[in-house]
């Protein structure tokens, strides 16, 4: 290459001020680079968009409601009157009847193949082995012991009853979908924010741009309205198919539910700023989100209640700003919670909003 | 100060912490030169030259860059500028196109970004993400997104440094034109044939200061000396002190290692009384060379050291 082949059309247009092309918006241009690194970036796009679903499928699958559960009891096969027994229980179809050897039966109840054993049975007494601090073998005693009890002749004295009545909203996947939904906000908040901040800072590239007149509010914006955008399709994609392949219920007002996850995806943005607005390295970064995320994953309620942890630390765990996402999502969803009920979450978030963005500006080293 | 310069700096000092990057540095840039600091490793340019691009502030000095000052005129100084940073990493899954699109759109008025593309010849790369491209590849990206605001002046912070001899030509040649096209360029470089080839004129940087400041050749006749002898002793070196010292035609001696540098008027003289001189003090060579004199020569005569040694 010399100079003399460098095509001269060129060579006037950039170097004649005078001629030039039109300006192209630069938030908008911002905004597309960041659009054009998040989606060349296939695992950027597996943690944001499948992995949720995936974790949803699996949870679902594994907490589905199933058919009402059936109680599986042992009979001693040499004890006296089991054919009885058999016989007494064999119409309720909450119970099923194993028979068993002298051997098996022992092992049998350790590991759980079977909740309770009926050592013996005849007219005047009977003998049941379980341990009590199963919920399931005391539940089998119950039902063990009301059968044989009818079947030696025992009338109630009150007559009972019963509507069974299944809720939606009362199953797990119910309460594990906001969870995750939430979670996600965090995720990809704090993570699609903070890594790139620190990446582009490590690669010098901070330091360039504002090398340029771009304006500095317009750099951070465009990873906000990237986000926001995001943020939108995330939660349409988890909560369609939470309603439609789970029949999670919505229960609250879409406007309540937008609010509360635009809230989610901004705060947990600006936490993510906070991390990056003075780390330079992905390592140092990687640690403090880590930190910031562990303890809100196992308090916040996502996968079990909050309530789970002791009195002492629930204020700590309340002002969590993952609790109040969370809190508030599922209030929306599951409780159709409205906006009175819902201030207290929201103000936390709202203050955890405002806290972390102006550290973060306050904060931010542009090189 | 003159508004017939681009850039005027004056006793501008910088320090970090117990280190004195820039210690009293003067500098007068002429609008349409390209002007070169050259000098080894850490001697204070990359700190010169972005106190310059007001990428970071001085302790003590006086800059004026295009009539204006960077605590006073901040945005209106971004958009006459162009600046290509050292290390800067473009985002890898970005096109070349996409990145200088981008930086188009920063400033008022500028190029086509397509224009830029052709002029840095990037054509074929046009469509290409950043990731893919060669060191020289990116150098040249690097100068084209420095080009996107139709810069009236260009800093380019070690342009060559790390790249294949072919890719040094290449950028040389963009330079070359640039300078050409009437653009006011300020490098820093620590290879002398580069501040040589492209430098209309060149400050020598050393701990801090501009120890010398003249056109290349201007520089190089200040040495006085029509060529440069280099004698590698065969044996004998450390007995050697000051043997040269009366030779005829000789203007001055170096020695590092086992090897003399001579400074001599004339080669076709000078060369005949060396080895008379070597001769009678019983010292065998391995090997004799000479050329005229370059950069190095006067930055070795300036400060006693090579502009490669650290």
């Amino acid at each position: 290459m010399t100079s003399n082949t460098l095509p001269s059309g060129a060579t006037s247009s950039a170097d004649t001020p005078s001629r030039g092309s039109a300006r192209l918006n630069p938030l908008a241009q911002l905004t597309l680079t960041r659009f054009r690194e998040f989606v060349r970036e296939p695992e950027a796009v597996f943690w944001t968009f499948v992995f949720p679903l995936l974790l949803a499928s699996g949870l679902g699958l594994a907490f589905r409601s199933r058919p009402v559960e059936v109680v599986k009891v042992g009979v001693l096969s040499s004890a006296p009157g089991a054919e009885a027994v058999r016989a007494a229980l064999a119409s309720d179809s909450t119970i099923q009847i194993v028979m068993l050897e002298d051997s098996a039966a022992g092992n049998a109840l350790r590991i759980g193949t079977v909740a309770l054993i009926i050592a013996s049975n005849d007219a005047q007494s009977a003998e049941y082995r379980f341990d009590v601090a199963r919920s399931e073998a005391r539940t089998a005693r119950l039902i063990v012991d009301g059968a044989l009890q009818r079947a030696r002749g025992r009338q109630d004295p009150v007559t009972v009853n019963e509507s069974i009545v299944s809720e939606r909203g009362s199953r797990y996947i119910d309460f594990v979908l906001p969870g995750l939904l939430s979670m996600n906000l965090m995720g990809s908040g704090m993570w699609g924010i903070g890594f790139s901040i620190v990446d582009a800072r490590r690669k010098k590239l901070l330091k360039r741009f504002v090398a340029t007149p771009m304006q500095r509010h317009h750099y951070l914006a465009s990873f906000l309205l990237l986000r926001l955008g995001l943020m939108v399709v995330e939660v349409s994609v988890i909560t369609l198919f939470g309603v439609f392949a789970f029949g999670v219920p919505m229960r609250g007002s879409l406007i309540a539910f937008a609010v509360a996850c635009l809230l989610g995806a901004l705060v947990f943005g600006s936490l993510g700023l906070l991390v990056a607005s003075r780390v330079r390295t992905i390592e140092a970064a990687s640690g403090f989100m880590n930190l910031l995320m562990l303890p809100m994953w196992v308090a916040s309620g996502v996968f079990f209640s909050a309530g789970n942890f002791p009195d002492a630390i629930q204020p700590v765990i309340q002002a969590l700003p993952l609790t109040a996402v969370v809190d508030s999502v599922r209030g929306i969803m599951l409780q159709g919670l409205g906006w009175t009920a819902l201030a207290p979450e929201f103000a936390i978030v709202v203050t955890w909003l405002v806290l972390s963005f102006g550290f973060a500006l306050r904060f931010f080293r542009w090189r | 100060m003159s508004g017939q310069l681009a850039l005027e700096v004056r006793a501008l000092r910088k320090t970090f912490g117990p280190v004195t990057a820039v210690d009293g540095l003067d500098l007068d840039v002429r609008r349409g030169e390209c002007f070169g600091l050259l000098g080894p490793n850490g001697a204070g340019k990359t700190t010169t030259i972005e106190i310059c691009e007001g990428l970071l502030e001085a302790d003590s000095g006086d800059v004026l860059v295009l009539g204006q000052r960077w605590d006073r005129d901040q945005r209106a100084l971004r958009e006459r500028l162009g600046i290509q940073l050292q290390e800067t990493q473009f985002s890898e899954k970005v096109t070349v196109l996409e990145t200088i699109t981008l930086f188009r759109s920063f400033y008022r008025n500028g190029p086509a970004p397509d224009d830029v593309i052709r002029l840095v010849q990037l054509d074929e790369k046009k469509s290409a993400r950043v990731g893919t491209l060669s060191g020289g590849q990116k150098q040249r990206l690097s100068v084209a997104c420095a080009l996107a605001g139709d810069p009236e002046l260009l800093f380019l912070d070690e342009p060559t440094t790390g790249l294949d001899p072919q890719s040094r030509r290449q950028l040389w040649d963009l330079v070359e034109h640039l300078r050409a096209a009437g653009r006011t360029v300020v490098l820093t470089t620590h290879y002398m044939d580069e501040a040589e080839r492209l430098c209309d004129r060149v400050a020598i940087v050393d701990y801090g200061r501009a120890i010398a400041l003249d056109t290349p050749r201007g520089l190089i006749r200040s040495l006085g000396a029509g060529h440069v002898v280099e004698v590698e002793l065969a044996n004998g070196a450390e007995a050697s002190d000051g043997i040269f010292s009366a030779t005829p035609g000789v203007l001055s001696t170096r020695m590092h290692g086992r090897t003399w540098t001579l400074q001599v008027s004339a080669a076709h003289e000078a060369v005949p009384a060396v080895l008379r001189t070597l001769e009678a003090g019983g010292f065998a060579m391995t090997e004799l060379r000479t050329h005229t004199p370059t950069l190095e020569d006067v930055f070795v005569s300036l400060t006693g050291r090579h502009l490669r040694e650290q």
